[in-house]
């Protein structure tokens, strides 16, 4: 039995080099995202069979149904699918660019960014009433500035010579902690309201979402995962160590700050639809790693799939375990991600 | 090394404890309550009840006092700490020590429904302290030992964990997250002369024990095989150095909450004007980490008049340049 299939397309323009055993994952991943997706579109306050779900998606099933799914659920489950898969590519390429496996967007602040951002922006454009003086749907862009601003000071600062991974990292964690000090400072010079509204955004929930944010984070999340995608062989050489990258012909600089770009765009948009939904970015790539090994174009897509699972889940179980209170994801995300994240730190020790 | 001689170090140690009772006198002295000297003279002399009086001793005493206390204590747990490392990053909130006080604390308002400061204080000391040594441990196995690199992950990975549960527990319930709010910030003000006398002792014994083992961490600096060829016994001081680090720590976070930087910063000012033996640097350490949080607490008062910034966003904002400059200049140096 051959363990690689060749895929080559357009007269050989593309080519791709299949691993048996990560596609036929790739494929038993997808399969369980999709029966996530559906058991989570059906359950809620109203129950609907998996199977009335499946007639709903093909454009049949009762009035009752097609409404619940389509104008409550579905966006929800939707953007949840769109901020795991987004923010696990992210966490992938992180950890390979900067080649150690505890990186993820958390610890090196583009998240941070993107929270003074949202808090910032509660803080500052809303009057006397507590009330927003602007629209709440440019919230997404505030936070995505954020992220993307403190992306590139990251950037910036780290950079003497070219990027090393060490400095990327240690620079990150500072301004993370900076950034967790504004972050804070504006809570508390908010109105408490505010304060426990921006603190669930920290947290990170998928909590109202509607058609126009799926309109705005489906395109954009898959065109960077596509850019990924075909960035990913250069994620492998950058693995090898920045020596060896540059000996067998790697301009690693450029391609560590294409990487660095692709991986902000994505976390951008989860954190601006998604708030800060922890853990993800880190705990996915490590699963898709065990699963499908560490050659990159097959590590992508699972974690990427891995990542969308876990949002998915985390809030089905936020808005149905202790309904009819809501749970933010992120709190889910962050107590499966936190034990299996001391579990990290025990195995990597002699890495 | 700006101090070269022993006798210039005295007349420098001297100058800095003088510059401190200064600045501890500016902090009663200057504020939003407007208050003249003779008043601050009067307040502890010739007591006479007004408003102004009862601020300065109930108010502004307390916050001077705590500020030079928190500060020297978190500056000398930064000398031990980056001694012990060999890590020029390392300092008490790189341990995660501030999000360990910080979750201990919202667990406590959140499941037992306490919100008393003095119930605070010693749960963020236990706080702090399991994060202390959960990072140290995590940081210190395996192959290569305590590298700064794993350290520094380990311990920005610890603290990332508390704050998201943190949070967690913060959205569950509301009211208390009004009442840690502030705690959370780190400030040194509005905390009663009592909160620090309960901790004072500890901060105390830090304070001695880091003096008396300062010789011995010169001997280590100079490397483990040196210090083990030339009798240290080293796995006893770098427990002991783990200790008061503890002690000094969760001591000044237990008061002030988490006060970030501190830490990083003062211990590179120190060397720069004292040079690297610890037992001139341990005192100065305390000394100018007393001053700086002085100065950030009183700056802090005018930014936003006639609100206040938590002395804690402060430090941060002071001390990330610095920190960046550290990173970009690399380990070796």
């Amino acid at each position: 039995m051959k363990k690689y299939y060749n895929l080559r397309l357009f007269g050989d323009k593309i080519s791709f080099l299949v691993n048996r055993k990560a596609l036929i994952t790739f494929l038993l991943l997808a399969a369980a995202s999709a029966g996530v997706f559906v058991i989570s579109t059906g359950t809620g306050e109203m129950k609907i069979s998996p199977l009335k779900v499946v007639q709903v998606f093909f454009g049949g099933g009762s009035d009752m149904d097609r409404l619940i799914i389509q104008s409550f659920r579905l966006p929800r489950i939707i953007v949840a699918l769109m901020v795991g898969m987004a923010l696990a590519a992210a966490g992938g390429i992180l950890q390979g660019i900067i080649r150690n496996p505890l990186a993820s967007p958390d610890i090196i602040g583009i998240t941070g960014g993107a929270s003074v951002a949202v808090v910032g922006f509660l803080a500052f454009f809303s009057d006397k009433n507590n009330a927003l003086t602007v629209s709440i749907n440019w919230m997404p862009l505030a936070a995505f500035a954020g992220a993307a601003i403190l992306a590139f000071l990251v950037y910036f600062l780290a950079y003497k010579d070219g990027v090393s991974p060490i400095r990327l990292v240690l620079i990150g964690i500072g301004l993370a902690s900076l950034m967790k000090a504004l972050t804070t400072l504006m809570m508390v010079f908010g109105p408490i309201y505010q304060a426990s509204q921006a603190n669930i955004w920290i947290t990170g929930t998928v909590y109202g979402s509607n058609w126009d944010k799926v309109a705005m984070l489906v395109p954009w999340t898959l065109m960077f995962l596509v850019m990924a995608f075909i960035l990913a062989r250069n994620v492998n050489i950058q693995e090898l160590g920045d020596d060896i990258a540059m000996g067998v012909g790697s301009t690693v600089q450029k391609y560590r700050f294409l990487l660095l770009m692709v991986s902000t765009a994505l976390i951008g948009g989860a954190v601006a639809f998604g708030g800060g939904i922890g853990f993800v970015g880190l705990m996915a790539p490590h699963m898709a790693r065990r699963m499908v090994g560490s050659a990159f174009g097959a590590l992508l897509p699972a974690s990427a799939l891995i990542g969308g699972i876990l949002v998915m889940a985390a809030d089905l179980i936020g808005r149905t375990l202790f309904s009819p209170l809501e749970i933010p994801a992120g709190v889910f995300t962050a107590s499966i991600g936190a034990p299996y994240f001391i579990y990290l730190l025990f195995k990597t020790r002699n890495a | 090394m700006l101090l070269k001689t022993n006798s210039l170090r005295w007349a420098g140690l001297f100058a800095a404890a003088l510059l401190l009772l200064v600045l501890m006198s500016f902090s009663i002295v200057y504020g939003y309550t407007d208050t003249t000297w003779k008043m601050a003279i009067d307040a502890f002399t010739n007591f006479n009840g007004t408003n102004e009086h009862i601020i300065i001793q109930s108010v502004r005493l307390p916050r001077a006092l705590i500020a030079a206390t928190v500060g020297a204590s978190l500056a000398i747990a930064g000398v031990l700490l980056q001694s012990l490392t060999k890590n020029p990053l390392a300092a008490p909130e790189i341990f995660g020590i501030n999000a360990g006080a910080g979750f201990a604390v919202v667990i406590t308002v959140t499941l037992f429904s306490i919100s008393n400061l003095q119930v605070f204080t010693w749960v963020s000391f236990l706080g702090a302290a399991v994060s202390f040594i959960f990072v140290y441990i995590i940081g210190s196995i395996g192959r290569e030992g305590l590298t700064p690199m794993k350290l520094t992950l380990a311990g920005a990975a610890m603290s990332a964990m508390f704050a998201s549960m943190t949070q967690g527990f913060l959205v569950i319930n509301e009211t208390a997250l009004e009442q840690v709010l502030f705690w959370l910030a780190g400030s040194v003000s509005g905390r009663k002369l009592e909160t620090l006398a309960a901790v004072f002792p500890y901060l105390l014994a830090g304070w001695i024990f880091s003096l008396i083992i300062a010789g011995k961490l010169n001997v280590l600096s100079m490397g483990e095989d040196v210090a083990k060829g030339l009798g240290l016994k080293t796995g006893l001081l770098k427990l002991g150095a783990g200790i008061v680090i503890v002690l000094l720590s969760g001591g000044a976070v237990a008061v002030a909450g988490p006060i970030g930087f501190l830490g990083i910063v003062i211990p590179h000012l120190t060397r720069a004007v004292v040079g690297i033996d610890h037992r001139w640097v341990i005192p100065y350490a305390g000394l100018f980490g007393g001053m700086l949080l002085l100065i950030a607490d009183i700056s802090s008062r005018y930014i936003i008049m006639p609100q206040e910034v938590p002395v804690g966003v402060m430090t941060a904002v002071i001390g990330t340049p610095f920190f960046v400059y550290i990173a970009r200049r690399g380990f070796n140096k």
